[in-house]
């Protein structure tokens, strides 16, 4: 323990030796330069006139975006059910292949952890690291605008998302069931059907509808780049400057999105 | 585990547990999804011919990708990393500073009710909304740039930390922080003493791990005008510019793979 002598020659407690004090102090240094200088360059891509003005254009802005324009919620239930299928069939797409990547990708299930496993975690990373809307940016270039550019956008991000958790808790199993399957004879499959598969249910179920949840919440976005769901609406709505329709499509993506957090959360606290 | 045929009984195979132990909501559920998959697919508006089209149009699109082109746009692929690098770092920042105190404010077992309901609620805003609808809302303010892009990202940042740090605080360990009190602490020294080490550890890893999330997002603020690399990306896009696009995704993606080693290091080191 760091101890120090006062002035009356008396010993103090100190959380640090000095030299950690001073290594503590440099890194704080570091970090606070690093902040500086980033907002610095920020600064200076930024038209400072436009947001010393930004009170007043906020204040102008909601002023436009009330009273909202609730009879155009009429035209909405289509592109919201629209949005809702593009997260669901989404998710669904992305757990029938999502599941297979898992499988090959975990240390304990790989066919190969030469060959295989590193195809499997490339496969994740990739499809982790590129945003749904980015996905939707090429898709709608392939298949033109539409839901299906919308359904395939989102289920290729969720691939990575699905993989990466559930090899994780392929991972994390209980070896002692494996063996004890694989004691009776079983084959490989047959290990993977009763010693496996059972153990990670539970963590399957969660991670699935964790995933719609944030789908739903993905899906609303995606058509503002043309790929379906209420997004082409909010876009067409921006567009013309409407704002009291803006107004009412924000409404419904906040109730939607409420109400899928809340399904989720409770369908995560019945099976965990 | 097959049963043992009793003479005069059916033999019965042994069935694993399902995951819904009530038969009724078990097949009310299957129902519920075979309607559901059934109605989804038969309004769901799909041009197929269009779809079909897409397979060899893919492959020349796939074409346009290759070879990447790194150098023709260097310029503006470096700009548009730095200023979403900048990004990231700031909101970063700004989003940790601002969420320690709406974190103490939702914990249930530091703050007063009202406060911890204004907190939730500050919690919960942040969180419903996708960060690109956010932005939209910022650039109208702000005008168009990576500012609106950081105050997007802060903002977000403000709800994710929160959250998960509230929920650290509520299941720290009571006697620590009572032993402290009992030495007759104030409520500052009570934080810095009794519950501060006690979160320090997974507050890092929080913030590492959103250091990386808010990368990855500031990737794709451009698509609306909030600065970054986005910006180009959708630039090149417009442009058909496939190479430089291909190019631009390569960058993020070994960004991205080289922010989630760095952040699961960190949090594999403090945890």
């Amino acid at each position: 323990m760091p101890v120090a002598s006062t002035s009356s020659g008396q010993k103090a407690w100190m959380r640090r030796t000095t030299s950690g004090d001073l290594a503590v102090w440099a890194a704080w240094l570091a970090g606070v330069a690093i902040v500086v200088a980033s907002f610095e360059i920020i600064s200076q891509a930024t038209i400072w006139a436009f947001v010393w003005d930004a009170p007043t254009q906020g204040a102008d802005l909601i002023g436009r975006m009330f009273p909202p324009r609730w009879s155009y919620l009429d035209q909405l239930w289509k592109p919201m059910w629209d949005t809702i299928n593009m997260a669901t069939l989404g998710t669904g797409l992305a757990i029938l292949l999502g599941v297979p990547v898992a499988f090959l990708a975990a240390h304990n299930t790989t066919p190969s952890a030469l060959l295989v496993r590193p195809i499997a975690i490339f496969v994740i990373v990739a499809s982790r690291s590129i945003n749904s809307l980015i996905w939707a940016l090429l898709l709608v270039v392939v298949f033109g605008p539409g839901t299906l550019a919308g359904i395939l956008s989102i289920a290729l991000r969720s691939i990575g998302f699905i993989g990466k958790l559930l090899y994780e808790a392929i991972e994390e199993i209980d070896r002692t069931q494996v063996e004890a399957v694989t004691a009776t004879g079983a084959g490989r499959a047959q290990v993977l059907a009763w010693g496996i598969v059972p153990q990670i249910m539970p963590a399957f179920a969660g991670i699935a509808v964790f995933r719609w949840d944030i789908n739903i919440r993905e899906a609303t976005v995606l058509g503002l780049v043309g790929a379906g769901g209420i997004g082409m609406q909010l876009q067409a709505s921006i567009n013309v400057l409407a704002w009291p329709q803006v107004t009412v499509i924000f409404a419904l993506i906040l109730v939607t999105v409420v109400v899928s957090e809340w399904l989720s959360a409770r369908v995560r606290h019945a099976v965990i | 585990m097959d049963a043992v045929a009793l003479p005069g009984a059916p033999m019965r195979r042994w069935r694993p547990k399902p995951l819904i132990d009530n038969a009724w909501t078990r097949y009310l559920v299957y129902l519920g999804a075979i309607l559901y998959a059934a109605l989804a697919f038969g309004t769901l508006e799909i041009n197929w011919a269009r779809a079909a089209e897409g397979f060899e149009r893919g492959a020349r699109f796939i074409a346009g990708f290759f070879p990447p082109d790194f150098i023709t746009k260097r310029q503006e692929i470096a700009e548009g990393l730095l200023e979403s690098i900048t990004m990231t770092v700031v909101s970063t920042a700004i989003g940790i500073i601002l969420a320690v105190p709406v974190a103490l404010g939702a914990a249930r077992n530091l703050a007063p009710l009202p406060i911890y309901l204004l907190c939730r609620a500050v919690i919960a805003l942040s969180r419903t909304f996708q960060e690109i609808i956010i932005a939209i809302v910022f650039v109208a303010m702000v005008g168009f740039g990576p500012l609106a892009g950081m105050l997007t990202l802060s903002f977000a940042t403000i709800g994710f930390m929160a959250k998960l740090l509230a929920e650290d605080i509520e299941e720290i360990e009571t006697s620590q922080a009572e032993a402290v009190r009992a030495t007759g602490a104030s409520w500052f020294q009570l934080l810095a003493w009794g519950i501060q080490p006690q979160v320090l550890p997974r507050f890092i890893g929080l913030s590492a791990y959103r250091l990386d999330i808010n990368f990855r997002e500031s990737a794709v603020l451009g698509l609306v005008g909030a600065g970054g690399i986005g910006d180009t990306l959708n630039n090149a896009f417009e442009r058909y510019e496939f190479d430089t696009a291909a190019a631009i995704m390569l960058i993020i993606i070994v960004i991205v793979m080289g922010c989630e080693y760095a952040s699961s290091w960190i949090r594999r080191k403090v945890q």
